[in-house]
């Protein structure tokens, strides 16, 4: 066991627990953000996806130790009161289907309009390729990406 | 207005004193993760000072704010959402009054809590419209009473009640407290189709912000007081068992408490159609964190021995008990592939026989005949399999993404040995569910990995645990013959059957009764490799095959694959084969086939696209969709599907669409990719890094959705978009590349 001072979602939260345990289960037992969702454990679906700085990441495979100092932002840090763009669009859209892998996809989506405020539609894919959607709501999520991508551009 | 009594579903509306006081859904205040949609409202709207519980679908607050019960469990199909907007509708109010609550497990109030067979908006239709209407009523009948005119004079809209010749107007809210004292009516008028003003619009679904914005909504998601984390190791084979576990090592490791192995199912229980079990006895691994106990289930020592040869009883679906025999041994892909194709020049169980087939092929000028085979399937829900057990001396706390739920707490009671009065069952919501969540062997697991504790304890299958731990789609088998005459005519259709350990067919269904000569046969090759309802069962692959086959015998007679559809189901329609009964409406059938030609533009040709069409009937609708595709760096790239579905009513229709594209993205993910495989009992794909799942870049770049328009009571949804693409993809996979596809998945 060890302690660490996290910066999550804005907060510092003071965390004791063996330095392998991966992001993924710091952020749901320990400290009960369960918007973060387990998947597979091996980066291979994006259910777990959060934003390291600017970056999308794979929490499952994020140990805690290798945080250091830099931000994490989970689903519930993306926006106060739900409002990120991505996340109105995604309403708008009407994306979710069992909506367990939403969360994951949205984190995705909008560390790729961060750093690509205007992608095509082969970028979108690229970006988004790693998160895996059983429903198969694919096309509403591009749809979504795109317009949040405009209402970016607009505002 | 039609008139309907009330006796379908009546129980939920007749009030039951026991539960009179404090509301009937407010009993479930511990589950907090299906409160927040509520509480999250709560902050915005002004919340009524009193609730009005007018029956078990809806209770109306003193400011007109409506709650409505929605009855069914949620895994994406949306019934959440459509299920009270149906209530709504009758009942008259503004949607954007309603509040919506998940109902948790009560049988003596509500009808078939099952996600199942796309039944749940098709059974529940009249009940619920019932429900809106009879509350309705019995506002109208408080106002009546209160301005002392007849109740036929007043109207009602958007939660208000008037009384035009007095010019008198009261709200829903204002009234509720009187409505609740009236007795409920013994027969209610029901709204004129043509009068819906919410079904038939399209409404969000009422649980989006608590998705986008991370609350805890589904079981994996359960967290209390005092919980403990457990996992469970479950054989690595089928048709092996457990011989010891030596827990000790592990125990000492760091949040560990107990390492003990459990008895699932107890041998002479007699199990009913969904309590399919692979392993009956797991060793359980109990403690702190999920990481804490991943690492000791990592570490543990755990001894496995082949099986004998055993028998269980089982009480299926329909039908009489059986005793199953689970055959010992470690099974194979390549043996599976070996059995399954000596079954084709092997008599087989005839099921249907019309006219005289033997006569049609012997004086056929064409015969065409071809095999088409499929793999068993994982459903790969996302959210792994879980459940939250709190198993107390006398009584149970449980809650779950449970798929049928009142048939889990039957076997959970016999398991538990306590009543089911003394169980308690909340739903979550699921995190997809396709079939899988209709088997709850993890809720067992956790009731006695609980009761054992005697401690709250959450559940949760690793993503290995339960792409391994079986209840997957058969592998299938079909030989389709078919002869032509001289003119190319359809004279006779042989089918043959068969899986791995069931037969897929569907016997009375088309082309049943469109060709004059008919023969259906069926096989099954026994395992013990367990199975369970996957998306549309057997449909799923009956589709696939039959459709590309009948695009290979339009071919083979010179016509264009829809059109010679339609002449067989003209056919069908006009000169049914009277012998033996078919399940289907040839003119419905016809009726999407007709609208995805139009709307596709099919006959039009654009270079570089190949076109395959399909349709299919099942759960009660007809499905109709043309692929179009292009063939690039040796891949297939689909622009666009365009899908026709008949389905009557749609009550929802953008979600109606959303749950339409799903079904086709899922069907071509699972037609192009979809497999597990088995080397000595082991399955071969344990994770997304093996089995691969469609993702964005693979998936359609279009998909149009059109629905047949009529004022049919509502059919199926989930399902029957997902059987008929398979085919479609395997038909313009043809146009492609020259090549028929026979052997699922089409892309390896």
């Amino acid at each position: 066991m060890a302690l660490f001072n996290l910066n999550i979602n804005g907060k510092t939260q003071e965390i004791d627990v063996d330095p392998n345990t991966p992001m993924l289960w710091v952020l749901r037992d320990h400290l009960k953000l369960v918007g973060t969702k387990y998947g597979c454990g091996i980066a291979q679906c994006g259910a777990c996806t959060v934003h390291l700085g600017n970056n999308a990441v794979r929490s499952c495979q994020l140990p805690v130790s290798s945080i250091g100092e830099e931000k994490v932002t989970t689903i519930e840090g993306l926006s106060e009161n739900g409002d990120h763009p991505v996340q109105k669009a995604w309403l708008e859209v009407d994306v979710p289907q069992c909506g367990y892998c939403q969360a994951g996809q949205i984190m995705t989506a909008a560390a790729l309009l961060e750093k690509n405020p205007n992608p095509s539609d082969s970028e979108i894919e690229t970006a988004m390729n790693g998160n895996i959607c059983r429903c198969g709501t694919y096309i509403r999520i591009k749809k979504a990406v795109k317009m949040a991508a405009g209402a970016a551009a607009n505002s | 207005m039609v008139s309907v009594k009330t006796n379908i579903g009546r129980r939920a509306f007749i009030k039951n004193t026991s539960l009179a006081s404090g509301g009937l859904m407010l009993g479930f205040s511990w589950l907090n993760s299906c409160k927040s949609n509520e509480a999250e409202k709560m902050e915005v709207r002004e919340m009524p000072k009193e609730w009005f519980e007018i029956n078990g679908y809806l209770k109306i607050g003193d400011n007109g704010l409506v709650t409505i019960i929605s009855p069914n469990p949620e895994g994406g199909q949306n019934v959440k959402t459509s299920m009270p907007m149906i209530v709504a509708e009758e009942l008259g109010v503004d949607w954007n009054n309603v509040i919506v609550e998940q109902a948790p497990l009560n049988t003596a109030l509500y009808n078939r809590q099952f996600i199942g067979g796309s039944q749940a908006i098709r059974t529940s239709w009249e009940g619920l419209r019932m429900a809106g209407a009879s509350a309705r009523y019995m506002l109208v009948a408080a106002a009546a009473q209160v301005w002392e005119v007849p109740a036929a004079e007043i109207t009602t809209s958007a939660g208000m009640l008037h009384h035009e010749a007095s010019n008198k107007s009261v709200s829903y809210g204002n009234l509720a407290s009187a409505a609740a004292q009236v007795s409920v009516p013994e027969e209610v008028e029901l709204k004129e189709i043509g009068d819906f003003d919410i079904i038939g619009t399209s409404k969000k679904n009422v649980d989006g912000t608590d998705i986008v914005t991370g609350k805890p909504l589904f079981g994996i998601d359960t967290y209390k007081d005092g919980m403990l984390t457990a996992m469970i190791v479950h054989p690595p084979a089928f048709g092996l068992k457990l011989k010891s576990v030596d827990g000790e090592a592990v125990k000492s490791m760091p949040g560990i408490q107990d390492v003990f192995p459990i008895k699932v199912l107890e041998d002479d229980f007699t199990r009913q159609h969904f309590d399919t079990c692979a392993f009956l006895e797991v060793v359980a691994i109990v403690g702190g964190s999920t990481w804490e106990v991943m690492q000791a289930k990592k570490a543990l020592s755990v001894q496995w021995e082949p099986f004998e040869t055993y028998t269980e009883e089982r009480q299926p679906y329909r039908g009489p008990q059986q005793t199953l025999t689970i055959p010992a041994g470690l099974e194979s892909t390549d043996v599976h592939r070996k059995k399954m194709a000596e079954m084709v020049s092997k008599k087989a169980e005839v099921v249907r026989k019309d006219g005289n087939p033997e006569a049609a092929f012997k004086n056929a000028v064409k015969v065409i005949e071809q095999t088409y085979t499929a793999p068993f399937l994982a459903h790969n829900c996302m959210e792994p399999m879980n459940f939250f057990a709190d198993v107390k001396e006398d009584s149970a706390q449980l809650s779950g993404p449970l798929q049928k739920a009142e048939l889990t707490e039957q076997t959970l009671a016999a398991r538990l040995g306590m009543p089911v009065e003394r169980i308690d069952i909340q739903m979550t919501r699921l995190g997809g569910g396709y079939g899988r969540r209709s088997y709850a062997n993890w809720a067992l697991e956790a009731a006695l990995i609980s009761q054992k504790m005697q401690a709250p304890i959450k559940l949760v299958y690793s993503r290995e645990d339960d792409m391994t731990g079986g209840i997957y789609r058969p592998a299938y088998q079909v030989t389709y013959k078919a002869a032509l005459d001289v003119e190319n005519n359809l004279t006779a259709i042989h089918v043959n059957a068969g899986g791995i350990p069931e037969s897929p067919l569907y016997a009375d269904r088309f082309p049943a009764g469109a060709v004059d000569n008919y023969l259906a046969q069926r096989w099954e090759i026994n395992t013990n490799i367990t199975i369970g309802s996957f998306r549309a069962p057997r449909s799923n692959f009956m589709a696939s095959a039959e459709q590309s086959f009948l695009d290979e015998v339009a071919e083979a007679a010179g016509k264009d694959p829809i059109d010679f559809r339609l002449e067989l189901l003209d056919h069908a329609s006009k000169n049914p084969v009277v012998s033996n009964p078919i399940d289907y409406d040839a003119q419905r059938y016809a009726g999407v086939l007709k609208l995805v030609k139009e709307k596709s533009k099919w006959g039009e040709t654009t270079n570089g696209i190949s076109r395959g069409v399909s349709a299919y009937f099942c759960h009660n609708s007809y499905a109709a969709q043309v692929v179009d595709m292009r063939w690039e760096n040796d891949k297939p790239i689909i622009d666009k599907v365009t899908c026709a579905i008949d389905c009557g009513i749609v009550v929802n229709p953008d979600a109606a669409s959303n749950l339409c594209e799903g079904g086709i993205v899922d069907g071509i993910g699972n037609a192009l990719y979809g497999e597990q495989t088995f080397k000595d009992g082991v399955p071969q794909k344990s994770n997304f890094d093996t089995y691969r799942m469609i993702r964005m870049g693979e998936a359609p770049k279009q998909i149009d959705v059109h629905f047949v328009e009529n004022n049919i009571d509502p059919t199926g949804l989930g399902e029957p978009t997902f059987p008929p693409v398979f085919a479609a993809v395997a038909n313009a996979l043809y146009k492609a590349t020259g090549k028929r596809y026979y052997d699922q998945p089409y892309l390896t």
